[in-house]
């Protein structure tokens, strides 16, 4: 397993026309580890994890300066942004299935990336499935409609949409802030197994989460990043005031 | 501004009880020492008394650290504050035991004349009384370098045990026959030891409050 950085952030700054949403932001991102962004709401945790696979984009006004390297290569140059949000997947807050079946629903990418045969869609859903531990709660429904899963359900599918396309990072945006503590539960054991083969980072505002599942955690605030360290020690004797201000639930 | 109120409130009323429970605890090991130099099995009594209150108070205490951990989930320092509490409670009874074994064996010594006059137990008693005072006192004041200074202050209880011991064991090679009770003054020697190790227990609990290092896993 690979213990360098996937991604490498350098003096990163962006505005939406004149707000000043993300302040020289440098950071490393660790491979095969979960990196957790917590922060009070408009901190610029989710605009920095949207950029990330460029999804700021074509968000009128935006401008974005500084280095984002992922495994050494400009996600703002060369890259091709389709094949950069191949290698980058997301996953957001609220579940966000197509309306059409299970299977359609995870082939949907493999396809778009020009895989044609049905054995290796096949192959694809089953073990995307398998991968976001949702295969045994569908196997036998396949192609009835994503939409008549659970909240817990969908969500677990978008991931296994996500990972069909064996992306190499994951983004996670509050994935489990609309799901019940057992779907939460389901969704956050899937993360620390998914962490083996991919790069994580996932937007919670939930601290026991982040403790439970990350290894390391960057707190936002403002739009800078103040603190960024390693989960255990950032929660046990975090170094800035404003972190122990935030996660003690005394800020303000 | 705190917005933590509720939670800042059974902080403080957890605080208020470790205060009352180390003042318990000071009082019985005074009394537990002076019920040997004045033979009085009256105070030796009331020891007894007070190691039940003290053992009421840590399941006390216990209880209100666990709740707070189940229902505030702290995290940081507020969690280093709770478990430090939890840590220290176990030290704070052990001492109160250790107080009562020490009436104890007042009781049992009953009026039997003493192989010499009682100078170098009395002030270990009150050098560890301090200490345990000084530990609770470094918590609530979030002093470190107080509860840093325990360690030092126990060498000094270290050389007054050590100092107990020689003159026993010199005693009992004079006077054989009171070797039983020489015997009872070497446990009460190692009781009052040991409460100055649970006094350094305790100050190292504080540091790993106030730094989040403790000492002893660096």
């Amino acid at each position: 397993m690979e213990n360098d950085n996937k991604i490498i952030l350098k003096n990163v700054n962006l505005w939406y026309t004149d707000f000043h949403a993300l302040k020289n932001i440098s950071m490393d991102i660790p491979s095969h580890m979960v990196t957790a962004f917590i922060g009070p709401s408009g901190c610029g945790k989710s605009t920095l994890i949207k950029s990330l696979n460029r999804m700021n984009d074509l968000i009128e006004g935006c401008k974005i300066t500084g280095e984002f390297l992922l495994d050494g290569e400009d996600i703002y140059g060369q890259l091709d942004v389709n094949m950069l949000r191949k290698r980058v997947g997301m996953v957001f807050q609220k579940p966000n299935p197509f309306p059409m079946s299970i299977y359609d629903n995870v082939a949907y990418g493999p396809r778009t990336h020009g895989t044609k045969s049905k054995a290796n869609l096949d192959e694809i859903v089953e073990k995307s499935l398998k991968d976001a531990a949702i295969w045994e709660e569908c196997k036998d429904r396949l192609k009835k409609s994503a939409l008549s899963l659970s909240g817990g359900q969908q969500q677990r599918l978008c991931i296994a949409r996500a990972l069909s396309v064996a992306p190499e990072v994951l983004l996670m945006d509050e994935p489990t802030s609309a799901l019940d503590p057992i779907s939460t539960g389901k969704i956050e054991d899937l993360v620390t197994e998914l962490k083996k083969d991919y790069t994580i980072v996932i937007v919670t505002h939930n601290m026991q989460q982040a403790t439970r599942i990350s290894d390391k955690t960057a707190f936002f605030l403002l739009g800078e990043v103040i603190e960024h360290a390693g989960t255990e020690d950032l929660f046990s004797r975090p170094q800035d005031q404003r972190t122990e201000n935030y996660i003690t639930g005394r800020f303000g | 501004m705190s917005i933590r109120t509720r939670y800042e409130r059974e902080l403080k009323e957890i605080f208020d009880k470790l205060v009352l429970m180390c003042r318990h605890i000071e009082v019985a090991i005074e009394k537990s020492v002076r019920s040997l130099t004045e033979r009085d099995a009256g105070l030796a009594k009331e020891v007894f008394e007070a190691e039940e209150l003290v053992d009421r108070m840590e399941r006390d205490i216990e209880q209100a650290c666990l709740k707070i951990l189940m229902m505030e989930q702290p995290v940081a320092r507020d969690f280093r504050e709770v478990s430090a509490v939890l840590k220290m409670i176990t030290d704070l009874e052990r001492i109160g035991d250790q107080a009562r074994d020490i009436a104890e064996i007042s009781m049992q010594l009953g009026s039997e004349q003493y192989i010499k006059k009682l100078v170098h137990i009395p002030q270990m008693a009150v050098i560890v009384i301090q200490m345990v005072k000084d530990g609770v006192q470094s918590y609530i004041n979030r002093d470190v370098e107080l509860a840093r200074s325990l360690d030092r202050t126990d060498d000094k209880v270290d050389e007054l045990f050590n100092l107990v011991m020689s003159e026993l064991i010199e005693l009992v090679k004079k006077n054989p026959e009171k070797a039983e009770q020489a015997a009872m003054f070497i446990i009460i020697n190692k009781y009052l030891e040991r409460i100055g190790d649970h006094a350094v227990n305790i100050g190292e609990w504080v540091e790993y409050a106030i730094t989040g290092s403790h000492p002893k896993s660096e």
